[in-house]
């Protein structure tokens, strides 16, 4: 996986946390409004680096996103191979 | 990761309570040919499966059996709401109110809790994908027999629709199954590369 790419998931792997995080706090404290707050900021900041992800590099949902042509979900790596978080990344496709 | 989403698959909507189809219905929430074990099969399976095409079925399919597990907690938790405790008496569920009163658990129609014995992951491809053809049809049988067992149009909708589901996976293991043995089949070349001095 190129370091671009690498950063980029890194970057989006952060916000989606940050995001379930403030969700599971939120359930408990419905009405603080900081949280609210952050939790709606984190939501937007995602969607956009999410659009840009998968605009380099392919889906990161086989429901949201679309695919070039072929279809490009199937594509490896996959988040349980080792090429997912080093070099070599798409050579088994 | 996964990420939740609130809806259902396909609609549950049952109007009239039915204890004794509940006692039936949750074996597919956690019997041996039921969503849970369905699920985990598929997803535990991924991890080993070779070539793109048949590891994003392993992975999606693996994906909506968890929304069919919610559909068949949904009619179970539908189907004795409004139950009344003489209903459950006489449906026989009173075992299961004992330990669980009209709590969702996953168990076999007999009573069986889950197991991951109902499941196997073999580290081989195709072992792996003739157990999951197998399981798709022994889970089609089982929502016919269930279908035979019911008659409300409310419970039959649904449980139509999973059938349904059952045999296009089936088709797609089936054709996975093909391209793992067409790649397994295929020739290899083994490639030394030449060392840079004798460029």
């Amino acid at each position: 996986m190129d370091s671009n790419r690498e950063e980029l998931l890194k970057q989006l792997s952060a916000l989606d946390f940050t995001i379930i995080e403030l969700n599971l706090f939120l359930n408990t404290h419905p009405r603080d409004r900081n949280a609210l707050m952050k939790y709606n900021t984190a939501v937007e900041q995602a969607k956009m680096l999410r659009m840009e992800y998968e605009r380099r590099y392919g889906p990161l949902t086989a429901y949201y996103s679309t695919s070039s042509y072929p279809w490009q979900w199937i594509c490896n790596p996959w988040p349980w191979h080792y090429s997912f978080n080093f070099r070599l990344a798409g050579e088994e496709c | 990761m996964w990420i939740y989403e609130k809806k259902l698959e396909y609609p549950v909507k049952i109007r009239t309570p039915n204890p004794k189809m509940a006692k039936v219905i949750i074996t597919q929430y956690g019997g041996p040919d039921g969503e849970l074990a369905a699920s985990l099969r598929y997803l535990s399976q991924r991890f080993s499966m070779v070539t793109p095409e048949a590891r994003a079925t392993l992975n999606d399919i693996g994906t909506e059996e968890l929304a069919h597990l919610e559909m068949i907690g949904t009619m179970v938790y539908q189907l004795v709401k409004g139950a009344s405790i003489e209903d459950i008496k006489a449906a026989g569920l009173d075992p299961y109110y004992a330990d669980h009163d009209r709590g969702v658990y996953p168990i076999s129609a007999a009573g069986n809790p889950f197991t991951a014995a109902y499941i196997q992951s073999k580290g081989n491809p195709i072992v792996d994908l003739y157990e999951n053809m197998a399981a798709e049809q022994k889970a089609r049988a089982t929502y016919e027999w269930l279908i035979n067992l019911a008659d409300d149009p409310d419970v039959l909708d649904p449980l139509k629709f999973l059938r349904e589901r059952e045999v296009v996976h089936f088709q797609r293991f089936g054709e996975a199954l093909r391209i793992v043995q067409d790649y397994l089949d295929s020739r290899r070349q083994f490639v030394i590369p030449k060392p840079k001095d004798t460029e």
